[in-house]
């Protein structure tokens, strides 16, 4: 059972090709310029190896980000893909436009705890409420990195920074915020977990809506002493998975059987399948009260809980909701988008008549 | 008593969201049928009802359509005003009072008809609220009769503007008819004012400009609008919206070739201009002051990052709310400049309906071509009062996309760099997302970036970057639309902009025929400044720079683009919220004149 095309070692001469004859190294970006053993870096690995064993086509994706530690890794991963890299807090609307202009991109946007939870979080909501589909990747460490290690929005009560000062105020769960607004797809995972985070992010690439993934990620530099409930350590400690995920995709066959009753199945639009194989509970992720529920335990029990927390695969994409035409409008040709002369005529037809139109707004 | 004939001005005062906006329409575009060149402007507060709202009606056999301060017949309808209003009429004005409403005695020499029209409205309707609607219909009937308006206009005018509702129809039909008969047979007409047919508004259209960049927007292809809704702009997406449905959704399938989103703020809704400007599409969207400000730290992103993008900014009174329903020229600065560092953007500055429409085509080119934010400045007084036109042509042009390379074009390239400068015109290529070949891909920025799109902070790099961007700045002056230049020789110069246009066109007769004053005129339609606009500046040894802010915001810019110049200008300003009328600018023109040029001096000198 793999969670996608077998991983080869790319040492030899010929590196192995996935199934759109690509290798691991066209996945590449540049260098990480983040601090060594951050986080990210592991999340951006995993990226590159996600997309390297279901053969995403590259051109076809484009890499949106914020501003941030988290924000910067865009051009450390996919480096044949078109990135872009906006302002503090504002990668949805940047990935709302891109997607309405052409909705055959498929979209990852990487974004942080600051950047999301803080200045990002009217765009956030608004970006799932519309559920544009974007591969919406949080990167939480509970800290601004990039400023020096002041408090997000998303530290726990009670943890500290660096310099000792202790954070009082209810963190933001951007996974509970997704599920309450409709989000059709919301996981959290770990940086330190790759056997987690991988799938998900495979899934993830398979859904058809806003796939929010909250990822902690430790900052090393920032919040990885004692009483930050973000270190690797804290986190590596209270980790507590809802289930062990295999993701099969749609190219695929189904080669392993589960035993009845031990484990919970996803079947994704496109004919790819999560597998969810319970551990402590029998967790179904399709229940939306089950999943807010979980979250509000796992905080009382200060747990940190892992896994896919809510799957509603067949909602309806923003792009559908606009009734867009097949081809992209950014492709559309100038036949198609200005109208013929003898509309304009009508029009004007109508303006010397008066008939048809209409008193401005807010008049009298 | 010498009639007047075709030379007046309404106006009407009421109550907002009383239902007159449909009898002052009807009043408008009879008297357009009729031929006579006409303006309307709805003076209105902000809010949905109950507070005091004015329309003004001006109708001018010269075919002057600013605003006219004075007005010559007043119709009371607001009990609330009334005092204010007819104590603002002069001797000789016309007053049309609606008799229920108690107002101060007033002088003999105004002119005052008393309409019992809470008696005349008895027969026609019962219901209440009706009542109150269709009694504005009366003053219609009354002024129809006072001014010899053509019956069967009006009742076009109405038909028009209720053809689709019948028994609404009716009841206005009737209202109209006991206005009219109850003047004729009550009223001996003391007043000068007469309406005659002309033939002036043949073929035209009446039009707001709103409606016409609306119009712009969709003959030049425009695929994805965003907006948040706010006043005095959103009537630009709302008109749009009505004729991207019409026109751009296949009835059979029910599929757009475009995408409106209403965005959660102005933020929002010029990030997605940007996301989609950066994939391909011509995207806007519309604003006011108060979004602009939003909208500053993304526009400073689009010109770094050199992404295009249409926006719209209907110009309100601020700073800050402000008056949200009056007009103002108040963003021209900022706008230019909007966000921090070295920013600088184009701005169109329409003038009439018809350069709203042109614009709206002419906008996305220039932003595709110049691969940044373009912006137009209307105002409120342009874009939501209704002007008349001479009917829009359709784009005799294709459209211009701009330096775009397509995988076919980047297979014969040995290599692609987003930021270089190949061609010299300060324009680099781009290419969208979605491109097949590797080379043509690149990062996007906002931080420092070289020619390649690398990210850097080395200073060679950075300031090359920026020295490009303001060679591409150079490359648009001569993109942008040129002013329009009247220039005979004359000493003295005006120079304006926006829907000043038609007061200045006003004040330069009234200079000529009452002080002998003569003036050339330069109408700005862009920034930056064309060279023409350098000429008229070196060519005239005073320039009237008139606009309707308090800063003198142009003239500021005039001065620090021509520092050898600057002691030239002189400003004339209007900011009181209300549109600017032909007095307000000759008048102070003509002051200063006289004492620049004392009486007894030869007449040469003052030409």
């Amino acid at each position: 059972m793999s969670d996608g095309t077998p991983k080869v070692a790319a040492t030899g001469a010929a590196a192995a090709r996935n199934r759109v004859g690509l290798t691991r190294a066209d996945y590449d970006g540049a260098k990480s310029t983040l601090c060594p053993g951050c986080g990210h870096n592991a999340i951006t690995a995993a990226i590159i190896q996600a997309a390297y064993e279901v053969g995403l086509q590259p051109h076809e994706v484009a890499k949106l980000s914020g501003i941030g530690c988290s924000s910067k890794t865009p051009a450390y991963f996919l480096g044949h893909s078109h990135g872009f890299n906006a302002v503090h807090g504002r990668m949805p609307s940047i990935a709302t436009g891109v997607r309405v202009a052409n909705h055959k991109l498929m979209l990852i946007g990487i974004s942080g705890d600051g950047d999301t939870a803080s200045i990002g979080l009217g765009q956030f909501c608004h970006l799932v409420r519309r559920n544009v589909p974007v591969v919406y990747i949080i990167e939480n460490n509970g800290v601004y990195g990039l400023t020096k290690g002041q408090f997000s929005a998303t530290a726990d009560v009670g943890s500290t920074t660096k310099g000792g000062s202790v954070n009082e105020l209810m963190p933001i769960d951007c996974c509970a915020i997704a599920i309450e607004l409709g989000c059709g797809f919301v996981a959290r995972s770990f940086s330190g977990d790759q056997k987690q985070l991988r799938p998900l992010l495979k899934a993830a690439f398979a859904h058809r809506g806003t796939a929010v993934l909250d990822v902690i990620s430790p900052c090393v530099t920032f919040a990885d002493h004692e009483g930050s409930s973000k270190s690797y350590a804290y986190v590596k400690e209270h980790d507590a998975p809802l289930h062990d995920i295999e993701y099969v995709p749609y190219y695929e066959d189904i080669t392993v059987e589960y035993e009845p009753g031990t484990t919970r199945e996803v079947q994704m639009p496109d004919g790819s399948h999560i597998y969810l194989k319970k551990l402590a509970e029998d967790y179904d992720p399709t229940s939306r009260e089950r999943a807010l529920q979980m979250i509000h335990e796992a905080r009382a029990e200060q747990k940190l809980v892992t896994g896919l927390l809510y799957a509603e695969p067949t909602l309806k994409p923003f792009e559908e909701e606009l009734s867009l035409v097949e081809a992209p409008l950014a492709t559309l040709p100038l036949e198609q988008v200005r109208p013929p002369k003898s509309v304009l005529e009508a029009v004007m037809e109508q303006l010397k008549t008066g008939k048809g139109m209409t008193a401005p707004a807010g008049g009298g | 008593m010498e009639t007047i004939v075709n030379d007046f001005s309404i106006q009407v005062a009421t109550v907002n969201g009383s239902g007159s906006q449909t009898a002052n329409t009807v009043l408008l575009r009879a008297l357009f049928q009729m031929g006579i060149p006409v303006s309307g402007k709805n003076l209105f507060p902000s809010n949905i009802a109950g507070l005091p709202t004015w329309f003004t009606i001006r109708a001018s056999k010269d075919g002057y359509i600013a605003r006219r301060k004075e007005n010559d017949i007043l119709v009371v309808m607001n009990p609330e005003t009334a005092a204010d209003d007819v104590a603002a009429m002069g001797p000789g004005g016309v007053i049309v009072l609606n008799e229920s409403i108690k107002v101060p005695t007033i002088p003999d020499d105004r002119i005052v008809y008393r309409v019992p029209m809470t008696k005349l409205m008895e027969p026609i309707t019962t219901d209440v609220k009706l009542r109150r609607l269709v009694v504005n219909m009366l003053y219609v009937g009354v002024l129809g009769e006072l001014l010899g308006l053509a019956e069967d206009e009006v009742e076009r005018a109405l038909d028009a503007q209720l053809g689709r509702k019948p028994k609404a129809l009716a009841l206005n039909h009737a209202a109209v008819r006991a206005g009219w008969e109850y003047a004729h047979a009550n009223f001996e007409k003391r007043h000068p004012f007469r309406a005659a047919r002309m033939n002036a508004t043949q073929g035209k259209i009446l039009i707001d400009g709103n409606a016409a960049g609306a119009l712009g927007a969709l003959f030049g292809g425009v695929t994805v609008v965003t907006w948040y809704p706010i006043t005095p702009s959103s009537s630009l997406v709302e008109s749009l919206i009505g004729y991207l449905e019409r026109f751009r959704r296949d009835p059979a399938t029910g599929k757009a070739t475009f995408a409106v989103v209403q965005a959660e703020d102005e933020i929002s809704a010029i990030g997605m201009v940007l996301g989609a400007g950066w994939a391909g599409a011509r995207a806007m969207t519309s604003t006011s002051g108060p979004g602009l400000s939003l909208m500053a730290e993304f526009t400073g992103y689009g010109y770094y990052a050199e992404i295009p993008a249409v926006i719209w900014d209907i110009q309100r009174v601020g700073p800050s709310t402000g008056l949200p329903t009056r007009t103002m020229q108040g963003d021209v600065q900022f706008a230019h400049t909007a966000s921090h560092g070295d920013t600088k953007h184009p701005v169109l500055l329409p003038s009439s309906v018809r350069d709203c429409y042109e614009f709206g085509v002419k906008a996305f080119d220039l932003a595709e071509r110049l691969q940044t934010p373009v912006f137009v400045l209307s105002d409120l007084d342009l874009g939501m009062n209704n002007w008349m036109s001479e009917p829009f042509p359709y784009p005799d042009e294709p459209w211009d996309r701009g330096k775009v390379l397509s995988d076919n074009e980047l297979a014969s390239l040995p290599k692609f760099e987003r930021y270089r400068d190949v061609d010299g015109d300060g324009i680099p290529f781009r290419t969208l997302p979605g491109t097949k070949d590797p080379k043509g891909v690149y990062f996007t920025r906002g931080s420092g970036h070289n020619e390649a799109a690398q990210y850097t902070e080395k200073p060679d790099d950075y300031r090359r970057g920026m020295d490009r961007l303001a060679k591409k700045f150079e490359t648009a002056r001569d993109l942008m639309p040129p002013p329009v230049i009247e220039d005979q020789g004359r000493r003295l110069g005006v120079i304006a902009y926006g829907s000043t246009h038609w007061a200045v066109v006003e004040a330069r007769d009234q200079l000529r025929q009452e002080s002998g004053i003569e003036t050339d005129y330069l109408l700005l339609k862009a920034l930056p400044f064309s060279d023409a606009v350098a000429a008229f500046v070196a060519r005239h040894e005073r320039i009237y720079v008139v606009e309707q802010n308090r800063d003198a915001q142009m003239a500021g810019l005039l001065k620090m683009e021509y520092p050898e110049h600057a002691a030239r200008f002189r400003s004339v300003l209007h900011y009181d919220g209300l549109p600017v009328d032909a007095r307000s600018v000759s008048g102070p023109i003509a002051a200063e004149e006289t004492m620049a040029t004392p009486a007894g001096m030869p007449e040469v000198a003052r030409r």
